[in-house]
This record gives structure tokens, sequence and C-alpha cells, in this order.
């Protein structure tokens, strides 16, 4: 009786996806405020090319993570205006494939804003950052967030004061993959020798893997009664 | 019918229990020889002073907010599973009283790093990480305040409590892996740019044990219980004022 | 309206939300040819009852049955057999009819073979055939509802719920529903269709259930009652009701959020 998982996923996926893709309402907001956050980094902390180094990539993660938060306001919200939560919930489907298929929709978004931020940083701040292991990084990284991002949205979209709470309940608990994503990528950038950086590439994958299965298995819970 | 399932939801109030009572006599009493063990059996620290001796709370301190948090992400699976109020009041009194024990050992924490750092606050990453940890906990207790409705406030702050425990974990594993950290590890090496460790004698050994065992386990167990009732005797108020109301 | 024919029953259905009992022991049988419009005053638990019966929200007590199977435990073939029209649309803006239509088929698992000519009779049917191609979002509120209906009529249910659809509508989009409602009706849909507006209720329906604190207080066929009688019934059963002497909390008067 139940509609296939995988079906049901990338049926979510897609149409999320064409959504994007006619009205770019996400993309344009997050693309900009990604821009303007890089920008005025770049003015407040007018530095040399050292101290750049180690702050390019706090500011990547910075701008990222509040673009992800942004974004994540306004998916969950196209959920909610007509009531479309409950007709996904209507549908014979698989909780967590409805999980998986927002997920993997943020995800996918998230990621192109962070792939336009690395030949920004590269232009604006004079450091390459277009490198297959910031590449990486950039992937696991925007991983973690988005798999606790759309849970957490999903929760906050259903209270009071939403937009605001989503920024406060995610922030801290995303804190490990932020932490770890902005310690290795600043390393890369200098170019230190993998050894002294490649515990925090695997430290990300662990946290992602633990945060992805959390939410995947509480995500239920959270939009269902 | 409806009024037999409405009663499930919170036990009339009743007289403390006599255990509770006595419990309560143990952590009055615990902490009074919690207090002496610290300040007057343990032996002055020779390179730190009487400061040294705020330690004996300040670490048993985190190690109750470790157990009222843990405490929190059982109620959460429990509630989640079962869906029995009880539980959640079980989470909800976890966060509370881990809330302010972190508190103490953030405030402790300072106190102590005045003389020997210099400073009041350092942006070190495990003083970094437990402020975080105490912010996830106060963004729970507002999320609980964001919600109208009792079921949904529940499952939301279950979900959340399970979650929030990551930070928790991050305070207590970023020693391993950030050894540019400057606090002092209690279990295993510190790190080498530590800078306020101490050898552990007999009596700093004894005056931890029994700290331990006051400030880590009944101080939160006893409050974790009070505050259980309250918020049973809440629900059960909630629901006279309901019916009374509807009526 | 004998057992064996009920496609749906529901036996002691009992909902409580945050302490107040919202449904009280309810029951009800809806045979197939029946089209039941569901009154009743703000807060009576119309709403609720069809938030149980589409498996939104879980009872407290009782036991829901759609075509041999229970909620909730045998939720997800319960769900396969229930369309849902909200007074919200349930629908994405920035797709186009069809492109929604297209993506609860996937949901619903309609075969690829007669997904396309079953959402082309279904655009047909609700009179939106020439706007397939274009964005929800610029649909009036009267076309969103009818495709809302086409939606909910994807996997051909057993049981259609209508959860306050006039609402926001004008008269002349009212209308149109009602020729959507009632034709559907005639093609053999059982429904049910909560609402405030009993001159519709009166056109539409073919048993009138009336629902005050939590319990159903009238249920009669609508042939039964004569033209504009209805308005006099409605305000003696709910009046009656008020009267009776009740040891048990009633709801409060506005309709908790779930």
């Amino acid at each position: 009786m139940k509609t296939g998982f995988w079906q049901v996923t990338f049926a979510v996926l897609r149409k999320d996806m064409l959504a994007e893709m006619r009205s770019r309402e996400l993309l344009s907001v997050m693309g900009l405020f990604a821009l303007l956050s890089v920008i005025i980094f770049s003015f407040a902390l007018e530095l040399d090319r050292e101290a750049r180094e180690t702050a390019i990539s706090g500011v990547i993660w910075v701008t990222v993570a509040f673009a992800s938060i942004i974004g994540l306001n306004r998916s969950m919200n196209s959920e909610r205006e007509q009531g479309n939560f409950d007709a996904l919930l209507l549908a014979p489907v698989d909780r967590s494939a409805l999980f998986l298929g927002k997920f993997l929709g943020n995800f996918l978004v998230v990621l192109l804003v962070g792939l336009v931020l690395l030949p920004l940083g590269t232009l604006l701040y004079n450091i390459t950052l277009i490198q297959p292991w910031v590449l990486l990084i950039l992937v696991l990284g925007i991983f973690g967030l988005s798999s606790i991002g759309t849970l957490l949205a999903a929760m906050t979209a259903q209270t009071r004061a939403r937009d605001a709470l989503l920024s406060i309940a995610m922030l801290p608990i995303v804190l490990p993959v932020l932490l770890a994503a902005v310690r290795a990528t600043t390393s890369i950038i200098s170019n230190e020798p993998i050894e002294n950086w490649i515990t925090w590439p695997q430290i990300l994958l662990v946290v992602d893997l633990i945060y992805l299965v959390l939410c995947f298995f509480t995500f239920g819970f959270v939009i269902e009664e | 019918m409806a009024q037999a399932k409405a009663k499930d939801i919170a036990q009339e109030p009743t007289a403390t229990p006599s255990l509770l009572r006595i419990l309560t006599l143990v952590t009055v009493l615990g902490v009074v020889v919690a207090l002496v063990f610290a300040l007057v059996i343990a032996g002055t620290d020779i390179e730190q002073g009487e400061v040294q001796r705020i330690f004996y709370v300040h670490m048993p301190a985190f190690f109750g907010a470790f157990v009222a948090f843990g405490a929190t992400v059982l109620g959460g699976v429990m509630y989640l599973w079962k869906r029995d109020p009880k539980w959640d009041r079980l989470a909800v009194a976890g966060v509370e009283v881990g809330f302010a024990l972190a508190l103490i050992n953030l405030i402790t924490g300072s106190i102590w790093a005045r003389p020997i750092w210099n400073t009041w606050w350092t942006w070190d990453p495990r003083l970094t990480s437990e402020a975080i940890m105490v912010l996830t906990y106060a963004a729970y207790m507002m999320l609980r305040a964001g919600i109208d409705n009792v079921d949904t406030r529940r499952r939301f702050a279950s979900v959340y409590g399970i979650l929030a425990f990551a930070t928790v974990l991050l305070v207590l594993f970023i020693i391993r892996v950030r050894d540019d950290t400057i606090h002092p590890t209690v279990v295993g090496n510190s790190p080498q740019n530590a800078q306020g460790s101490f050898a552990a004698t007999s009596g700093v050994v004894g005056a931890l044990m029994v700290g331990l065992l006051v400030w880590g386990l009944i101080v939160p167990v006893t409050l974790m219980w009070y505050r259980i009732r309250l918020e049973n005797m809440l629900d059960w108020v909630n629901r006279k004022k309901m019916e009374v109301l509807s009526a | 309206m004998s057992d064996s024919s009920a496609v749906l029953s529901i036996r002691e259905l009992v909902k409580v939300y945050d302490f107040v009992p919202v449904l009280r022991q309810l029951d009800l049988d809806v045979a197939q040819s029946d089209c039941v419009a569901l009154l009743g005053p703000n807060g009576s638990g119309k709403s609720t009852l069809l938030r149980l019966i589409a498996g939104l929200i879980k009872p407290s007590s009782g036991t829901i049955e759609i075509g041999g199977w229970q909620m909730p435990k045998e939720a997800a073939a319960v769900r396969a057999q229930i369309g849902m029209v909200s007074h919200q649309s349930l629908l994405y803006g920035n797709l186009t009819a069809r492109e929604n239509l297209v993506f609860f088929a996937r949901m619903y698992d309609l075969p690829k073979s007669e997904r396309d000519d079953r959402i082309a009779a279904l655009l047909e049917q609700v009179g939106l055939s020439r706007r397939a191609e274009s964005l929800v979002r610029t649909f009036s509120r009267g076309m969103q509802q009818r495709l809302s209906i086409a939606r909910a009529l994807l996997h051909s249910p057993h049981v259609l719920l209508f959860d306050e659809p006039y609402s926001g509508l004008d008269q002349d989009a009212a209308a149109m529903l009602d020729e959507v409602i009632l034709r559907t009706h005639q093609d053999g849909q059982t429904m049910m269709i909560s609402t405030h507006l009993l001159e519709r209720a009166q056109r539409v329906a073919t048993r009138v259930m009336i629902l005050n604190r939590g319990r159903v207080v009238l249920d009669q066929s609508a042939a039964a009652i004569a033209e504009h009688q209805l308005a006099s019934v409605y305000a003696r059963a709910i009046a009656d009701n008020g009267v009776v002497k009740d040891s048990t909390p009633a709801s409060p008067v506005t309709e908790p959020a779930s």
C-alpha cells in the first residue's frame, strides 16, 4: 500500500527543484545575502595576507551557515503556507522519505551557494579556495548543516517565533560541524601538511553521519503527532 | 472514558514522600560534608594556593550537569516511545537542573581563572564550547515557551533535548581534538600547554570523590525530583483550570 | 446504513486536546452512497473528526475503519483510501496545475501509464483543462479549490473529505464548487463535508449530521428535512444539547490548533 521510499524521496526532491528553478526564490535571496556578507566582512576586517588566510574560512562558513538558515526558513514556509505539510502527510508515504527529499533539496541549494562563494572568496580575498580538498570540506560541512537544519526548520516552522527561533536552535547544535569545517579549511588554504588536519574531515564525516541518522529517525515525530 | 484519559496526564499532587524528605536532608548534609572535605581536609595546593579548592565544586558540578542532561535524553527517548507525559517532566527537570549546575560550573571556573590565568574569561575551546552548551539549553527553554499545544511542545522538546546532548559531548571531547586549549584535563593527560594543573594527592582524591558523589549525583537527583513534582502540579492545575473553564 | 455496507465506520472515538475532550465517544457509519454534511458551531469537533479520519492526528482512543483497514494500525493503507480538501489549497503555488497533480500522483504511486490520462480527465472534470499549464499562484481561490478536488480524487479514494471548502469563496465560486461536488457525488463518490453554511449543505448533502460539543446531536437523511427547515432544525439541535445536564467537561469555544 505504501508508495516506494525512493520514489517519494525523488518526487519531493524533483518538486522542490522544479519550483526553485521556476521562482529562484531561495537562490536569489541566499546568493545576494552571501555576496553582501563576504563583501561586508572584507571591509570590516581590512586584513593583511596572513590574517586573511586565518579569517577567510571563518567568513565563508559563517556566511554559509546564515545563508542556509535563510534558505531553510523559506523552504519550510513554502510547505506551511498552503498547508502543504498536511498534503504530504495525507499520502501513504514514509515520513523519513519526506525528510530525505526535503534534506536533499536543501543540501543541493545551499551547496550551490557555497560553490558560488568559493570563486567569490578567491577573487575578493586573493586566496585560492578552489581546491579539491576545500570542495570536499564544503560538501561535508553543508551536508551536516542541511540535515540538522531541515529537521529544526520543520520544527520551528510550527512555533510562534519561527525564523528567529531557527537560528537560535540551530547554530549551537551545528557547532561541531562548523568547528571542524572551519579548522579544516584554514589548514588546507595555509598549505599545511595533510597529516596535520586530516582528522578534521574524518570528524566531519562521523558527525555528519550521526546527525543524519538522528534526523532521519526523529523527523516523523516533528511533523506528525 | 475521556475523564479517565485525562487523569493519566497528571497525577493529583501528593504530600512530599518521606524518601524525598530524607533525600533532601542527605543533600544538605552532603553539601556541608563536601565543603568540609574541600575546605579543610584536602591540603592546600602548593602552586595555586587556596583558590584551587574551588575545583572540588567546579568539576563535580559539570558532572552533575552531564547527569541531568543525560536524564533529558532518556526522558526524550522514552516520551517519544511511550507518549507518557511523565517522561517529558523528567526531560524538562533535567534541562533546568543541568542548566543551573552548568552555570555553577562556569562561574566557579571563572573565579578560579582570575588568579590562575589572570582573566575572568578567555575564548578557549573548552570554555567556548561550554558557553555554547549553556546557550543550547537556553534555546531548549525558548523552544518550549514558543509552542502552545502541550503535545506538540513535548514532542519537539524531546527531539531537541536529544540533539542538544551533542553539545555536551562536544565539551567533553574538544580537549582531545583541539590541542590548543589551556584548560587542564582531569581524566588522562593534560594538554602540554595547560596552565594550572596540579598533582592528585590522597586528600585531593578524597575531596574530589565526595564532591562528585554530592554535586554529581545527589544534588541533581534531589533537585530533579522536586522539579518533576512541580511540573506535575502545573499540569494538574492546568487540567483543573481547563475543566472549570469548559464546564 | 447497515454495518456491512459501511465504507467508513467509527467506534467510540475519543480525542482529548490539552486535557479537554474535543470528541466524546463518537460512533458513526457512512455508507457508500452518502454525502454527509457535517454541521455544528465552532469547536464542536467537525474539523477534528475529519483530521482524525484522514490520519493527520491520532485518536486518544476508539477505532476508525475505512474499507476494511483500521486506523492507526494500518495507517498507510487507510491513507490510500482517503482524499481530503481543506480550506487551505494544499497545492504548490510555484508549480503549474499539471505539475502539482503529477507530483501528488507520484506520492500516491499512480502507475505511469494511467497518470496522464487520469490527470487530463480530472482537470476536465473540475473545469481547469485550459489552465493546466498555468502556475497555481495565479489561480483564484475558487480555481485553487477545484484543483484541490482534482488532487484529492487522483488516487480514486473511497472517501472524500471536505474541511470547510467554501471559506474564502464568493457566491459564484461557491456555486461552481457545488456543481463539482454534486457531479463527483453522482459518479458514486462517498463524501463528508464540514461547513457552517446551512444552505450549501442542504444543496449538496444526502445526509445531515450535526455535531455539538464533541457529540452527534442529529443524524438525518437530508430528504427528511423540508426545504428551508434546516436552519430551525439546526438551532433546535444545538439548543437541546445545551439544556442536557452534562457531567463531563465540554470543549472550549475555540478550536484548538493541531
